[in-house]
């Protein structure tokens, strides 16, 4: 068990930095929607690639980490 | 927007039928009839995984105590995750105090030393500790923590050593018909059912009819929306065909792992694996001429940069992208099938504090709300699978118009051709 500590700390770093991450692109997508309502189509397009892409990121973490 | 809009069609489809049937019209009595009774279908779907559970909560309430019924959630959720050689919907302890299991059997076929051995795995009698052994063609199986094992001559029981792993058993090729395997197969069917009949509808008439109305909007969303802006207006009809296979094949086994059965195909690692390696191949062999080149030897850096780019970029194109795909899907519908149990078995666990009426309420309550949001992960991720496997395939594909003249800093300089579209 106590091998196990540095992958869950590690995992759980990367599952910070992965909500930070998801928190900035909802956060800039929202802004540039308000901005620009008519693009509100393509933004959210990219928003959701770039999401799934990290969230991958921290699936990937927590599998690894588990 | 677009995302929901296979979404507001299904429902549109649905509102407009059940119009329909309010006019009494012959016609549209016929045709309402057959949505309103697939429509029933769906919602049975829908309410009958709380109903299995209150069944087994009441049951499983008798005969033990709390704290193993608490032991018997977490390896029944665990067991839920892994594929398994047989259905097992519910079991309960009855007067006589033996355990019942209720489910159904799947065939078994194992290509061992003598050849193929095939039973069915009722034979087992949901034993996965290794204790019964079945006799079959001279070998003996037995089923260890749901792997088919056999045992060697002269073996009369399973042996563990210390790590619990066999020591006088080896494992045979295991061809079994499993529960994922039946799981895949039934998606099979039903897709081969509704897009040979779809695609036959449109020999004789231009808008199909029937269940055809909800899929021809779907299908036609993936190749306007994901296949055609990511791989490109050229390109995108040799791809459209994979990627509607694979939007299909992944949101009708997400939409089964959510009916009381117990599926959980797209939760097994194997199956999300294989179809990552599909587009892996797909776009490794379809890449062209600019593609590899961007990955050994990227234009546009210095020289010194270039093997360390290369390094980076081959470890991303060929491990971390498909391997970011295949965990995308795995882990969340394994963590989505994790919480919707879990807040299940808020009933069995708050029954003592909550008292049988509230700890159901709570329960339902909850898991209503994180089933209603699989619902919507079931088709968001099928949708990014799709996407990104389009996105990969058009990147793979993408055709530079014409070489870029590169300044001293590696920044590309626009010439005459992009000011001339720039402008327009």
């Amino acid at each position: 068990m106590e091998t196990m500590i540095p992958n869950l700390v590690g995992a759980g770093i990367i599952v910070i930095g992965a909500g930070y991450g998801l928190g900035k692109i909802g956060g800039s997508a929202m802004e540039a929607i308000a901005r620009q309502p008519e693009a509100a189509n393509k933004i959210q397009t990219a928003m959701i690639i770039i999401a799934a892409l990290l969230e991958g990121l921290a699936f990937g973490a927590l599998f690894l980490g588990k | 927007m677009h995302l929901f809009r296979g979404f507001y069609l299904l429902f549109h489809y649905f509102c407009a039928r059940i119009r329909q049937a309010l006019f009494f019209s012959k016609e549209a009595m016929k045709i309402s009839n057959y949505s309103i009774k697939f429509f029933g279908v769906l919602l049975t779907c829908l309410l009958t995984i709380n109903v299995f559970a209150n069944e087994s909560t009441v049951q499983e309430q008798q005969g033990d105590e709390r704290i193993s019924t608490k032991v018997e959630i977490e390896e029944y959720i665990l067991h839920h995750l892994k594929d398994s050689h047989d259905f097992h919907l519910v079991s309960y302890t009855n007067d006589a105090g033996e355990r019942v299991h209720v489910g159904f059997p799947l065939p078994v076929i194992l290509y061992g030393n003598n050849g193929i051995t095939t039973f069915m795995s009722s034979e087992f009698h949901h034993d996965s500790d290794g204790k019964v052994i079945v006799e079959k063609n001279g070998n003996r199986f037995v089923n260890y923590h749901g792997k088919v094992y056999e045992l060697e001559a002269g073996a009369t029981e399973l042996a563990l050593d210390a790590e619990h792993h066999p020591v006088n058993a080896s494992k045979p090729l295991d061809l079994s018909i499993t529960k994922s395997v039946f799981g895949i197969l039934i998606a099979g069917l039903l897709m081969l059912w509704f897009f040979s009949s779809l695609a036959r509808q449109y020999k004789k008439r231009n808008i199909p009819k029937g269940f055809g109305r909800v899929l021809e909007p779907l299908v036609i969303y993936v190749r306007d929306e994901i296949a055609r802006p990511n791989i490109g207006e050229k390109k995108y009809k040799k791809f459209t065909g994979y990627l509607l296979t694979v939007f299909f094949f992944i949101w009708i086994l997400n939409l089964m792992g959510l009916t009381p059965f117990g599926f959980n195909v797209t939760g097994q690692i194997a199956v999300t694996a294989a179809l990552a390696v599909f587009t892996l191949i797909i776009y490794v062999v379809s890449g062209n001429k600019d593609f590899w080149g961007h990955i050994f030897w990227m234009p546009g850096v210095p020289i010194l940069i270039r093997p360390i780019l290369a390094i980076i970029e081959l470890v991303g194109t060929l491990i971390i992208k498909p391997f970011s795909l295949l965990v995308r899907l795995f882990a969340n519908i394994s963590a989505g099938h994790i919480i919707l149990m879990s807040l299940i078995a808020i009933m069995i666990n708050l029954k003592a504090d909550l008292g049988p009426i509230g700890s159901t309420a709570l329960s339902f309550g909850l898991s209503l709300f994180i089933f209603v949001i699989e619902l919507l992960v079931a088709f968001l991720q099928a949708y990014i699978f799709t996407m990104l496997s389009a996105l990969f395939i058009g990147m793979a594909v993408a055709e530079h118009d014409h070489e870029h003249e590169h300044d001293a800093h590696g920044n590309e300089v626009a010439d005459a051709e992009d000011i001339r579209e720039n402008f327009i």
